[in-house]
């Protein structure tokens, strides 16, 4: 890893600014947290869930989703907004997939939210890359021996989400349904689902 | 700005990651340092954050690859492969080195 963990200098030098426009009326606390609110409100797994149940009833729209990310976004209206580079990859019966920023805690967040403190763990960080099928089992999730695994390293301009498999005995499910399948950690790949 | 390159490496070419140790921040993790891997995907260009942390301007803008490294290629062992996006700079052709190694 290159040096510190980038979050700490980044958040004093944040608290600082925050503190100097405050301080100089260019802003209010008030504005800031309503501003960070707006964020987290749009921002939740649900949305990832809803771009992996349409993945799962739409075969066009599965194959734009695994090209072109960002123009399936656009489709679900989750596009817009300085969105950064998104690529969404598909667990398949052969291959799972799993994410990690392991310079820091690169994330998802539109689609998925803020990200959970093991996300942002020097252990998970470390050890997943180097030995993932023991780390995905502590997560309860045991893979076939057969069952190859890509760790995406996020740590530069993209983003990484995994498409889940659709589980078996789903085809009477609605989409909608579907979506509340999906859960955070699948789609990390930390989960089956 | 004068025109930018285009990528210098295309999908299924295999790169070299550099071999340093900079005293400034790189986004080239140290695991993954003078591996071999193959490029899976080229992205859009972005700045280089090695020139953003030493704030030179204008940073180096470089296009950014999606490289996949076989486990045993960084750890000596294990089945999986890992993916690491890499600025350009960061790379080298295998096949060039090779020749000009053998020179």
């Amino acid at each position: 890893m290159s040096g510190q963990h980038a979050s700490q200098p980044i958040a004093a030098r944040v608290r600082h600014l925050e503190e100097r426009l405050i301080q100089a009326g260019v802003l209010t606390d008030a504005q800031i947290d309503q501003a960070l609110e707006r964020f987290l409100a749009t921002a939740s797994p649900t949305n990832g869930a809803r771009l992996a149940a349409r993945a799962w009833v739409d075969r066009d729209f599965r194959e734009l989703v695994l090209a072109d990310a960002n123009a399936a976004l656009a489709e679900l209206d989750l596009g817009g907004r300085g969105g950064e580079f998104l690529r969404v990859v598909a667990n398949t019966a052969t291959q799972h997939n799993v994410v990690v920023c392991t310079l820091c805690s690169c994330y998802p967040l539109r689609l998925l939210g803020p990200s959970p403190s093991w996300y942002k763990s020097e252990a998970y960080r470390a050890r997943v890359v180097r030995e993932p099928r023991e780390v995905l089992a502590e997560f309860g999730l045991r893979l076939p021996p057969e069952m190859g695994i890509t760790v995406w390293d996020s740590s530069a301009e993209a983003r990484y989400v995994v498409l889940p498999r659709r589980p078996p005995a789903t085809e009477n499910l609605t989409e909608p349904d579907l979506a509340r399948l999906v859960t955070r950690n699948g789609l990390i790949g930390t989960a089956e689902v | 700005m004068p025109p930018r390159p285009g990528p210098r490496f295309g999908p299924g070419q295999r790169v070299r990651t550099a071999v340093v140790d900079p005293p400034h921040h790189t986004r080239l993790p140290r695991y993954a340092r003078g591996r071999v891997g193959v490029v899976d995907r080229v992205q859009a260009a972005a700045p280089l954050p090695d020139d953003n942390a030493r704030r030179i301007e204008p940073p180096r803008v470089e296009p950014v690859y999606t490289v996949r490294f076989a486990a045993a290629d960084l750890w000596g062992q294990g089945s999986h492969t890992v993916t690491v996006d890499l600025w350009e700079s960061y790379l080298e052709a295998v096949d060039v080195a090779v020749e000009a190694e053998g020179a």
